[in-house]
Order: C-alpha cells, then structure tokens, then sequence
C-alpha cells in the first residue's frame, strides 16, 4: 500500500510548498504534514504530500547492515 | 534514483539471501505476514520468493486498502457520480473495482458519470475552489499514510468556506486489522494459519511511528519487523525476523530507520485526530465487521461529510460466493487453492478485491508468479 | 471604381479561424481548405491533380498496406504532436514488415470549432515528417463533425510499401534459441504525454521518442534478410509486444531487466506514478528476433544508426508451452511479465 518516494527538495516557494526533484522530474508538492523541512533535505512523499524525513545517516547504516550480512 | 537503486542491489541481495537461508533453521518452518500491499507487490516484482528457502513462506495479509473495501462503499461512489451528478474525484486505485450492477467508476464514467482521477487530495479540492457551481466530492481511501492528506484538504476546505466540497471517509486502520487477523479462530486456536511473525508495513510507520506494533509483540507474543519499500529492505526484515525467531524474541524492531522514528509524525497524527474519529464499527471485504477499525469525519467537520450531506445510505453487498478473498487475506488460504482464480477470475475480469488491486494478492501472483506453478523449460 | 483585383478569393484565417461544418460539406469552402492548407503543406504531384485517388505503378515485390487511426491527447506535446505522430506511426508498421515505404494516405476527422491554427500546425509538422521521411501524403479525406462529437481532431493514416524479396519477416517466426534485440530506451514517448495530463502534471526533460523507422529496418534488413521478427511496442508497451510475439510464434521468452535501457527520467517518473515501464508506449522504437548467429552482427548495424544507439540485447527466446514472457530481474529473481490487463493507470498503492 502506500506508494511513497523519497525525493529531494530543491527550491521552498513558501513555508507550505516544496519543488522536489527525482532525477530530473519535478513536482511541487506540499508541506502542510512537516515542519523545518530545508532545501536539500531528502523527505518521503505520499499523493504529493511529504510525510517524514529521510535521515541520510540511518539510510548509510542500513546500507551498510546488508553488506555485513552478506 | 538515491535511496532507491541502492536498496535495490542484485549482489547486495545475494549476499542477504545466503544469510538467510544459514541462519533459517532446517529443523523448522518459518511463515511471516507481510501486512502491507507494497511489500506483496514489491515481492513479486522483484521475484523475491526465489531468493528465500524452501521452509521459509510469506503469506499475504490485508494491508491493501483496495482490497479490503466492501463493494457497498464502491456503490455510494458510482450512486454520487450517476445520481447525484457530483464531480467524483478518486485515486487511480479505485476506477476498475467492480462493483453492483456490473458497474464500476471507469463504467459510470463510460455512462455520463463526472469521474475524476486525481494524483492528490489536493487536486480534488482545487477542483472544488474552480467549480463553484458544482458539488465535488473526494472519494478517499487509504490507511495511516494516506489519511493525513484527506485531513489537511477538510481541515482547508472549511477554514476557507468551500461549500461544495465534500469527502467519503473510507480510511482504515492497521492495528485493528492486524489485530483482527491475530484474534481469527484460524491462529490464535485452531493454528491452521501459522504467523511466526510480521514485516510492518513502511510508509504507514512513517506516520503512526513503531509504538504502535509494540502491543502485538507483547500480548501476542509476535515479532514485528518494521520495513522500508525496496526489496533489500524486506529481505533484512525477513532475516531480522528470522533471528528473533530462533532467539525466541517477541519484540518490534525498525528496519526503516531512515524514515520511521518510535514516535512517528506528531503533527500528521495531531491533524488526524482533529479531524477524524473511530467509527464504532466498519465492514471489511473478507474480514467482516472490525470494531473501531475505521474513521468517520467528527462533526465539526460536518459540512463535508458527503455520507452525511448527500444522505447516503450503506447497503452491504455480499461477495460471489465462490471468491476466497476474505480467506486469502486472512492468509488462510493461498490464490492458488480458489477454485476461480486464474479462470473466471483474473485481472481483466476481476470477481473479489484481491484480484483488482495490482498488489492484491492473487492479481501480484496471476501478473508475476503464477509461472512458478508449472515447470517452464530454458532453451 | 473597385480596387479589388478580379478573382479574388478571402483566404481562409489561418491564425483566427477555427474549422466549421462547411468546411466538410464538399463544397467551395471544404476546397477552399483542402487547397490552401492541405495542398498547399503536402505539395507533391499527386495532390496537384486534384482528383479523389493517387495513381501509382507499384514497383516489383510483395506489397504491404497499414493503417491506424491517431486519437492522442493532448494533442501536442513535448517531442512531436498528432500529425508527426499519425504519420510515424503507419510508416513504421508498413517498415515492420521489412518493407520500404512508399506513400501515405490520410483521413481527418475534425471537430467543428477546432482552431485553424492548431490544425494548420498539425498539418505542417506532417509534411515536414513526410519530407524528412522521403514518403509523400498523396491523398486524404476531410469531414467535420459536430461540436461535442469528436475530441478536436482524429487523424487515420494508411500507409503502402513494398517487401524486398527473400524478406519474410512475421510474427509467428520467432523459435527457441533465437535472440531479442531493442532498438533502445522504452517508456519516452507515454510518460512524456503523462507528463501533459492534468493533475499528474510534472516538469521534465521527457520528451516523446516519435521517429520514421524505416531507414533503420532498410540498413536491418540489409544486413541480416533473414531476420524473424520485427515489431514497434507502441500501445501496451515492450511488454505487450512481446507477449503478441510469444502467442503468436507459440514460444516463450526469457528477458535480462538489467539490459532493458531506460532513461532516468523516464524511470523516475514511473516512480512517481507507481507504473510500470516495460508498459508504457513507444512510437520510436523496435524489437527485432533473429537467430542467434545473427544477434552480433545485427545489434552492430542497429547501434550504428542515429536511431539505434542504445540497441541492445534484451532476452532469448525459449521454448515453453504456456508462452510466457519471464524476467531475470536486476535484484536476481524470476517474474513474469504478463499481458497488460486494461489501460495501466497511475496508483496511490
């Protein structure tokens, strides 16, 4: 269920709205369900609403936890 | 595409399928839930299954919001678009769902029905603002992910006074469905539908965050393991729920750190609850009625209510008696085992739900593994 | 005394103007149009005599004729338009063949209040792809319809060409062993108009894969006479092709996801929408099916086309019974890839 991307924010027209980009593709969408989101910031998006963060930290651990199990 | 290629990586794969099938203990079967329709879909696609030890099995469980909506609700849509000649906007989910009278939205809309297909809740109340002289209403259907943005347009639409717009609340909730599946007779007592575990589902952790799982670990005694979306992703769950198992752990662990925190998205949840309320009871497609499983618009926010505001009456329409859906969902039984799949019953021409939602489990395996039943040659 | 010069004729507004009923009621102003738009773009020496038909002598070999009926919306957009696109689309299935195109011929059915403005663009830009395609619109038709019945315009193609000997070249030709070679990237040209559709609306580079075959099969056929099997996965994309061709030559196939080209855009924006794009629409592209002695030399001549660069090889055909089209997918498992079932839509789940 729950088709969600993460994408990256590249412009913040105002405090409610962002323009992502997924390579190359860009959409504005909305902020309205996230606070302190900042250019550059990768979030989650959902039916053109960002819904969460993504943490690029988490996302190198996590990457690394496959390669260790492999 | 970043945070995306890499959780789909073939070597990386590899190597966690070597793990998995080690560390699977051969003396013992092992059968997890994948809750969420993503993860049926993303399993199938990628071909998951052949990278997964003969005594490791997943069943598929009801976390598609498609599948589990009762034809009755479909017939409210197509009675607004044809009856009341609203402008019926709907995600592209919904339009081939079969419903009464051979009917469904994509068939109103061939019959002079005013059917939408929108990419956001926000298109539905754009339509609204443009359309003064029009009644538009959103047929909004999802669960915990796909809820916050229904509340954040009915939050605007009454800030602003517009008149004309108004929703049908389909939105559903996991924990009762999960809830639901772990009270059924066919695993809590009679043990015929063995759940060794769960793959949480993604996005949806996304916004309620993990706390939520941690009641079904403790009082069921079940491992949750919270997945992201990619195959990698569910292949680490699968390990993690693995070694759980062996170690005899009940406990939730968050596979998708990257997203989902224990708390989840307060602020979504806030506007949730601002906007919604649990209804008292909603019926499932092949679960029944699920106490305090679903959401209804509180009152406040009565305006838009369409059930309300167009008088709307729900008549429960009963499945074709020969569809197994409610047992597929319940992972009770498999595609294969109903008696009309892949025959009367197939994605052109879909009886039940599970069959018309392309991550509904007999459609995911009629597209991509049904191959898998007869034994195909390589030149 | 009139200061108009005798003969004179008001010309038709070409900028303001916009289609009415006379304009198909074979009178003075459906000439009128015919002569200065249509005429006037396609110019060539069958339409300056004016009759009904084109005469021709069909030069020596086995005769091919196709037609297909162009109701794309939006009408234009990013890469090409109704027009290119109608006259693409019918050279290619002729060239599918193995055939060389000769002549085109062309239908509209227009809708009364279309703007003579957009119908004048649609018509220049297929003159300019006949031109470019050395295949000439020899002769055509014109009605109007009423307002409200017909989406502005749809425009039929039908298109004539002539098989080389020796050259047989079917879709039930394909057999186990033979490999499957595609011309390049799939999914340009459907995400590129998904990219125009209201509400699903994002900015990008895509742009449709619109292009004349021909030239490309020409150099194929030259090269390798006997290939099996040569089809453009336009509607329905590679996937649905491919599947015509398993139950067609009673076969099934075996594709490798990794070597499939797919733009990133093109690939993201998929994503976005939850499709697939094995599904999505082609109108530049080819598969072809040869033996397998031939694959190296054939996928040499294709990437040495301007249209061919990303040519690869994308599978094996394999016997099988039930015809499936299976996949090795880039994460190391088997799916299959099935028939599409209706139109493929964008979803939430």
């Amino acid at each position: 269920m729950c088709l969600a991307i993460p994408v990256r924010v590249v412009a913040k027209p105002n405090e409610s709205t962002a323009l992502i980009d997924l390579d190359g593709v860009q959409k504005e969408i909305s902020l309205e369900l996230l606070d302190g989101v900042e250019v550059g910031d990768y979030v989650i998006l959902h039916v053109g609403y960002a819904l969460a963060r993504l943490d690029p930290d988490e996302a190198e651990r996590t990457l690394a936890l496959f390669a260790v199990a492999a | 595409m970043k945070y995306i290629d890499e959780f789909r990586n073939g070597a990386l794969a590899k190597g966690l399928a070597h793990a998995i099938a080690y560390e699977a203990d051969t003396a013992r079967s092992y059968n997890f839930m994948e809750f969420c329709g993503g993860h049926t879909h993303a399993i199938s696609r990628y071909g998951i299954a052949d990278l997964l030890p003969a005594n490791l099995k997943m069943i598929h469980g009801p976390g598609c919001p498609v599948c589990v909506l009762p034809i009755g609700r479909i017939d409210l849509a197509i009675r607004l678009a044809l009856e009341h000649q609203v402008i019926l906007c709907t995600y592209g989910d919904c339009l081939r769902i079969p419903a009464s009278n051979g009917l469904s939205l994509l068939k109103a809309k061939a019959r002079g029905g005013d059917v939408r297909m929108i990419y956001s809740a926000a298109d539905a109340l754009q339509l609204a603002r443009a359309h003064p002289e029009r009644d538009v209403v959103f047929f909004a259907i999802g669960f915990e992910t796909t809820t916050p943005p229904t509340a954040v347009v009915l939050r605007d639409a009454a800030r602003e006074g517009v008149k004309n717009f108004s929703v049908v609340c389909n939105h559903v909730l996991t924990p009762s469905a999960i809830m639901n599946i772990l009270e059924s007779p066919h695993v809590r007592t009679l043990g015929t539908v063995p759940i060794d575990g769960f793959v949480g589902p993604a996005h949806v952790s996304t916004v309620i965050g993990s706390r939520p799982y941690e009641f079904f670990a403790e009082e069921y005694r079940k491992p949750v393991v919270i997945a992201g979306f990619e195959p990698l992703d569910v292949m680490q769950a699968i390990l993690m729920l693995v070694r759980q198992v062996n170690d005899g752990r009940a406990e939730v662990e968050n596979e998708f750190t990257r997203a989902v925190t224990r708390e989840g998205n307060l602020k979504a949840q806030a506007l949730v609850s601002e906007v919604f309320e649990l209804r008292r009871t909603f019926e499932w497609r092949g679960l029944g009625e699920v106490p305090y499983s679903a959401l209804k618009i509180r009152r406040k926010f009565g305006a838009h209510d369409a059930e309300t505001r167009f008088g709307l009456a729900y008549t429960s329409v009963a499945d074709n008696k020969a569809c197994e859906c409610g047992a597929i969902l319940r992972g009770v039984k498999e595609p294969r085992d109903c008696k009309i799949f892949g025959t009367v019953c197939t994605p052109e021409s879909p009886v039940g739900s599970c069959m018309v939602s392309s991550e509904g489990a007999c459609a995911a395996y009629y597209s991509y593994g049904r191959f898998r039943d007869v034994a195909v040659r390589a030149a | 005394m009139s200061t108009v010069k005798p003969g004179y004729v008001r010309p038709l507004d070409l900028k303001h103007g916009r289609v009415d009923l006379s304009h198909g009621g074979g009178g003075r102003a459906m000439a009128q149009l015919v002569e200065q738009l249509f005429v006037a773009a396609f110019d060539n020496e069958w339409l300056a005599q004016r009759n009904d038909q084109a005469a021709f002598v069909p030069p020596a070999g086995r005769m091919v004729i196709s037609t297909d009926g162009h109701v794309v919306s939006p009408l234009f957009f990013p890469g090409g338009d109704i027009g290119n696109l109608s006259v693409h689309g019918t050279i290619n299935d002729v060239a599918m063949a193995g055939a060389q195109p000769l002549y085109l011929a062309a239908g509209f059915i227009i809708e009364e209040g279309f703007p003579l403005a957009d119908l004048t663009r649609i018509v220049r830009s297929m003159a300019r792809a006949a031109n470019e395609a050395d295949v000439p619109i020899i002769t055509g038709d014109t009605k109007v319809v009423e307002q409200g019945k017909g989406d502005g315009i749809f425009i039929t193609t039908t298109g004539v060409g002539i098989v080389p000997d020796g050259v047989v070249i079917s879709g039930d030709r394909a057999r186990a062993g033979d490999r499957i070679l595609l011309s390049g990237t799939i999914g340009d040209h459907g995400m590129a108009i998904m990219s125009k559709r209201e509400s699903l609306s994002f900015a990008s580079d895509l742009v449709s894969d619109t292009a004349a075959l021909h030239g490309l099969v020409a150099a194929m056929v030259h090269a390798v006479p006997g290939i099996h099997c040569l089809r453009d996965p336009t509607r329905g994309g590679l996937a649905t092709t491919l599947n015509e061709i398993a139950a067609q030559s009673g076969v099934g196939m075996m594709l490798d996801e990794a070597a499939i080209p797919v733009r990133p855009q093109v690939d993201a924006a998929c994503e976005f929408l939850g499709l697939d794009a094995l599904y999505v629409a082609n109108e530049g592209k080819l598969v072809a099916i040869c033996a397998s002695d031939d694959a190296e030399r054939l996928l040499a001549v294709m990437r040495a086309h301007p249209l061919g660069t990303r040519a690869a090889q994308i599978g094996t055909v394999i016997d099988d019974p039930h015809h499936f089209v299976q996949m090795r997918t880039r994460f190391g498992g088997r799916r299959m890839v099935d028939w599409l079932s209706g139109d493929q839509l964008p979803r939430i789940c």
